[in-house]
């Protein structure tokens, strides 16, 4: 499967999901002007993957920001995720960063995940 | 040239540290953030602080990009062209600050909506935005319906707002949101 590689601007996150090396990883900053047009590919690309995914994936989300319309946007990511087995999630923040710690168990409420919570 | 004067004092007085008035866009929105967010590293501010600050910038200047286009208007219009953005700082808070055009027939929805937010405390504001998350989708400019909500929860202070008549179709939507620098 090919690899998919968004690398991060000032206002769009850095992705990378590579299954045949086990890397799934959302980082940076996510306030796009078009928020669904922006992760358009990275849902299909997950959607792909969960035919063929590896037994076993461990997604990370270690965002420095995220703003709201991308925030429903990583929710449908999340869901995506949702349909596979053997996802987990790390969901990383700054260790004085409590809203990202909030965002995060916020979503985790919302979907049947397991999440783990990591400073960085 | 004595308005030059007068701006600068009415701009010292109020502590305005940064004003913008004129064309919204993803582009400006970018500049702004970067002109914004220079000061607050320049000035030491605390991160957690500088963090909320910058959450309620991007919510709020998005939503002005997001609502001039909204109404059919291009941008380099005459009514998107009248918003205006700014941010006060004094020893206790940051103001963000925005007003913009909207039409009259939108102000009584707009109204309820604000209130509706400023009556919720924490834990309903919380399960105000998961409520609106789980069930909406993204509007066409990709709006989620969150920004005044998450506005509200970062600020954690009652969001101000205004409306001043313009003419007969539009009123002017002065917005204030304030984020105390003082631990809790």
């Amino acid at each position: 499967m090919e690899i998919l590689n968004l690398k991060g601007t000032e206002d769009t996150p850095t992705i990378l999901l590579d299954k045949k090396n086990g890397i799934f990883e959302i980082s940076g900053r996510s306030l796009p002007e078009d928020s669904a047009e922006f992760y358009k590919p990275v849902i299909e690309w997950i959607n792909a993957y969960g035919a063929e995914a590896n037994p076993s994936t461990e997604f990370a989300f270690k965002l420095e920001y995220f703003n709201t319309a991308s925030s429903k946007l990583i929710l449908d990511v999340l869901s995506a995720l949702e349909e596979i087995k053997g996802v987990k999630v790390t969901w990383y923040f700054h260790d004085d960063d409590e809203d990202m710690e909030e965002a995060g168990q916020e979503f985790s409420e919302l979907v049947e995940i397991p999440f783990e919570f990591k400073t960085y | 040239m004595n308005y030059i004067y007068d701006l600068h004092r009415t701009m010292m007085s109020q502590k305005l540290i940064l004003v913008y008035d004129g064309d919204f866009t993803q582009e400006t929105t970018k500049s702004i953030l970067a002109m914004a967010e220079r000061n607050l590293d320049s000035s030491g501010e605390e991160s957690g602080i500088k963090r909320k600050v910058f959450n309620v910038m991007v919510e709020a200047l998005q939503n002005i990009v997001k609502h001039s286009s909204e109404h059919g208007l291009t941008a380099g219009s005459l009514i998107s062209k009248s918003a205006i953005f700014m941010i006060s700082k004094d020893d206790k808070k940051y103001c963000v600050m925005t007003g913009n055009p909207i039409p009259k027939s939108a102000v009584a929805k707009l109204t309820s909506n604000l209130n509706d937010l400023n009556a919720k405390d924490k834990d309903g504001l919380k399960e105000m935005y998961k409520e609106i998350i789980k069930n909406t989708q993204i509007s066409e400019k990709g709006g989620a319906g969150l920004g005044f909500v998450d506005m509200a929860r970062k600020s954690g202070e009652k969001l101000e707002f205004s409306f001043d008549a313009m003419n007969d179709d539009y009123d002017f939507f002065c917005l204030k949101i304030n984020i105390s620098r003082e631990k809790e």
